[in-house]
């Protein structure tokens, strides 16, 4: 990052890499939602940062001039193979993604409730008798890689690799786009076994319900399979990883919330939902496919669109006291998981793995604190979350 | 979501509807209101049978719309009934 500029305006200027926006970058997005609602950057070759929850809504409403076929903002633009639905528009995004959808579904959901536990439970016996772990490291990233792998019928070690994967897609890429293509490639080869081996023995996993699938009456060719498992690998993993560590971060410093917790769990659902809305970790492009207004702001063609969830979640407009925590905040209708036709598909899982991370964690260790004097660090890119997060136990 | 203790569900004055083409799937009214709501196998949610509200939900039912993102929840006021 020292090799790039330093922001000199953020309504102007703003640039996602840089590290205040990394540590803490809610002041900013303060900032712009009263100063220059819709920021811009010459960065990036052009992208727009709209900070107010309207205006993110309008653009998640709006495929017409707001394609998901570019999703991520970084140098360059690497030709990436599509990852349906999430790179699709309309008409066709509605038939692939509802191809997807039993899967995902509440009742779906329930059913993977009791894997969830037994790997929290799992991951939790072995802190026993540690004085101190990394949250995020020892158990918020291992939740939803080791469910994954399950759902998707690959053995739990594969972790590492999956790991590997995701910090080079999401963070190193963002300045290397040849480090994107060729994540993708290996992670095609690596489905492209998959595929051939459930095809020899098929099982009950997404890879084998993907085979049997179908989008309006046809089954799905090869690379629309691995396009939709790296989807679903990339998505589910990242992104839920960062709201555990996220919500561990919040009560590890906050005690009052943590001791109201661990006294009355039957809260947990309400607070997870607050934590989502607070520290919603993910940001998603759109490419500019049509110029068009909006709240005053000119969208040029061929530029980007970065949708913060987590700007949208902290606008007073919306939210009253949008920037304190309220762990019971009842009325919460936050925009974590996305807003329209891309409503993120994984949204009731991710809910089930933090509920459950969340009670497992707290019934075992109700009394924790960061560790004096060590670093918490946060992701880069358009997922936040702490990717170290260094915690004591009090004897 | 403090369940408090209200009237005995006899009268039924409000009817909840989720409106198909708003819903996206966020399954916030199935989670808060499950008395009143259900989820599709695409996750899509529907309200349960005619929609009507027993008095003794009507929290929820307000609560469900307070919290769907995609403000796909009507709930309707029905005629005085008292």
């Amino acid at each position: 990052m020292s090799s790039r500029a330093p922001v000199a305006d953020w309504a102007s200027d703003f640039d996602h890499r840089d590290p205040d926006w990394v540590e803490d970058p809610f002041p900013i997005w303060d900032e712009l939602r009263q100063k220059c609602p819709i920021a811009h950057t010459d960065r990036f070759s052009g992208v727009y940062f709209p900070s107010r929850y309207d205006d993110i809504r309008a653009i998640a409403y709006d495929p017409e001039h707001f394609s998901s076929r570019r999703l991520f903002v970084r140098e360059g633009r690497p030709p990436l193979p599509r990852t349906p639905p999430i790179t699709s528009d309309p008409p066709a995004h509605r038939d692939e993604r509802k191809t997807l959808l039993p899967p995902f579904a509440p009742a779906a959901v329930q059913k993977l409730e009791p894997l969830a536990r037994a790997i929290c439970r799992e991951l939790l016996e072995r802190l026993t008798n540690r004085s101190e772990c990394d949250g995020a490291v020892d158990y918020a990233q291992e939740i939803p890689a080791r469910l994954t792998a399950r759902m998707l019928g690959i053995s739990e070690d594969s972790g590492d690799r999956f790991r590997k994967w995701i910090h080079e897609f999401f963070e190193l890429s963002v300045t290397d786009p040849a480090i994107a293509e060729r994540v993708v490639a290996e992670v095609r080869d690596f489905f492209k076994q998959e595929i051939a081996k459930r095809h020899a023995a098929p099982g009950d996993d997404l890879v084998s319900y993907l085979i049997n699938a179908r989008i309006e009456g046809r089954p799905l060719d090869e690379n629309e399979i691995s396009g939709i498992l790296r989807l679903l690998l990339f998505a589910g993993i990242d992104t839920t990883w960062s709201a555990i560590g996220a919500s561990l971060w919040h009560l590890a410093t906050h005690a009052d919330d943590r001791r109201w917790l661990v006294a009355e769990p039957e809260l947990i659902p309400t607070a997870v939902e607050e934590f989502l809305r607070a520290y919603a970790p993910v940001t998603m492009g759109r490419e500019i496919v049509k110029e068009t207004d909006i709240n005053g702001c000119h969208f040029k063609e061929g530029e980007m669109v970065m949708l913060a969830f987590g700007a949208a979640n902290r606008d007073p407009a919306v939210f009253p006291d949008a920037d304190r925590v309220i762990i019971d905040r009842a009325e919460n209708r936050h925009a974590a998981f996305g807003l329209g036709i891309h409503r993120c598909i994984g949204s009731t899982l991710a809910r089930m793995e933090m509920r459950v991370a969340l009670e497992e964690w707290l019934g075992k260790f109700p009394d924790f604190t960061l560790t004096p004097g060590a670093v918490v660090k946060w992701s880069m890119g358009t997922v936040r979350g702490p990717r170290q997060l260094p915690i004591t136990f009090p004897k | 979501m403090n369940a408090r203790l209200q009237k005995p569900a006899t009268m039924v004055s409000l009817r909840v509807r989720v409106d198909r083409t708003l819903c996206q799937g966020h399954a916030r009214c199935v989670v808060l209101a499950p008395e009143l709501f259900e989820a599709d196998e695409f996750g899509g949610g529907r309200e349960i049978g005619d929609g009507g509200v027993p008095s003794d939900l009507e929290n929820k039912a307000w609560l469900a719309k307070a919290n769907c993102p995609e403000f796909a929840i009507d709930v309707e006021r029905l005629g005085e009934t008292a």
